[in-house]
């Protein structure tokens, strides 16, 4: 009982501390590293909360795959670029604000409820809980049509990205276009991104 | 641990993502604090779940999951086009819809 509160503990303080470097840290790299400390925080949680599948599917999916698609797309895009100048003035003081009084309605709206599992462990349950037998078993029983959809989902954003992300020629801009045919070096082969930059 | 301490750490993760989607610019980070903010969710769903002592708050949970992978993805493809299309990546300067 003691163990697991002081794991309690341990967790949320790194989830809550990753939280806060995710939203807090001025390099992007950082707060991807900071997000990636509060994800295994939360799957110690989970684990707390014996969703044994769910706090694997977060380490490995998430901290481990997610995760690294956010560090490419930030080491592509340049990464620690975000202009030091204080953001528009009122957001800044008014982000905070709004967090706090939704954070203090939400408590409220929880522990003002008169639902009595709140107060307790929950009932027991047996060793195979959140166990992948048992979430597979629900998967494909209950929740069959939204396991389709998801996956339905998961390909229509495969394709999406593919197309977003490719290179298109004819959306770019017309004195753009010209340039860069003027350009002698911008029209070879093998020269990325970067070097059409240049033709600007 | 009782359950309303998983709640109320998820109210928390969850202000704290919606500050940080408030008060940010880059695009980036933005999604960041989108992705605190659906695990603010997730972790409630898996405590409600733990609560009831039923899996269905699990599959909603994970099916979540799948749904911020999608989300990333699409987001950040969004992302590598306007870095290639040489946009500011600044979410304050792409405004042209904006009515």
């Amino acid at each position: 009982m003691f163990f697991e509160q002081l794991l309690f503990f341990i967790a949320g303080i790194a989830a809550l501390g990753g939280a806060f470097g995710v939203v807090t840290l001025r390099n992007q790299f950082y707060s991807v590293l900071s997000l990636i400390a509060h994800l295994l925080g939360l799957a110690v949680l989970f684990l707390l909360l014996t969703a044994e599948f769910l706090a694997a599917a977060q380490v490995v999916v998430y901290a481990g795959a997610v995760m690294v698609l956010y560090l490419f797309v930030v080491a592509y895009i340049g990464g620690a670029d975000e202009p030091l100048r204080p953001e528009s003035g009122l957001l800044r003081v008014l982000g905070p604000v709004v967090a706090l009084v939704l954070f203090l309605e939400l408590s409220i709206a929880v522990l003002g409820s008169s639902l009595n599992g709140l107060g307790s462990r929950g009932p027991d349950v047996g060793p195979g809980f959140g166990s992948p037998a048992q979430i597979g078993e629900l998967l494909l029983n209950r929740f069959l049509l939204p396991f389709e959809a998801a996956s339905f989902l998961l390909l229509v954003a495969a394709v999406g990205a593919v197309v977003m992300a490719r290179k298109r020629r004819g959306l770019e801009e017309p004195e753009a276009a010209a340039v860069t045919l003027g350009d002698p070096m911008a029209g070879k082969p093998g020269i990325g991104a970067r070097g059409e930059g240049k033709a600007y | 641990m009782n359950v309303e301490w998983f709640v109320v750490l998820s109210a928390m993760i969850f202000a704290i993502g919606a500050a940080g989607v408030l008060t940010r610019r880059s695009p980036l980070v933005i999604l960041l604090c989108l992705e605190l903010m659906l695990n603010a969710g997730n972790l409630a769903l898996i405590a409600f779940s733990r609560m009831w002592g039923n899996g269905d708050g699990q599959v909603f949970a994970l099916i979540v999951m799948v749904v911020a992978a999608c989300e990333v993805v699409i987001g950040l493809g969004i992302i590598v086009a306007m870095y290639r299309r040489r946009l500011k990546i600044d979410v304050d300067s792409v405004s042209e819809l904006r009515g």
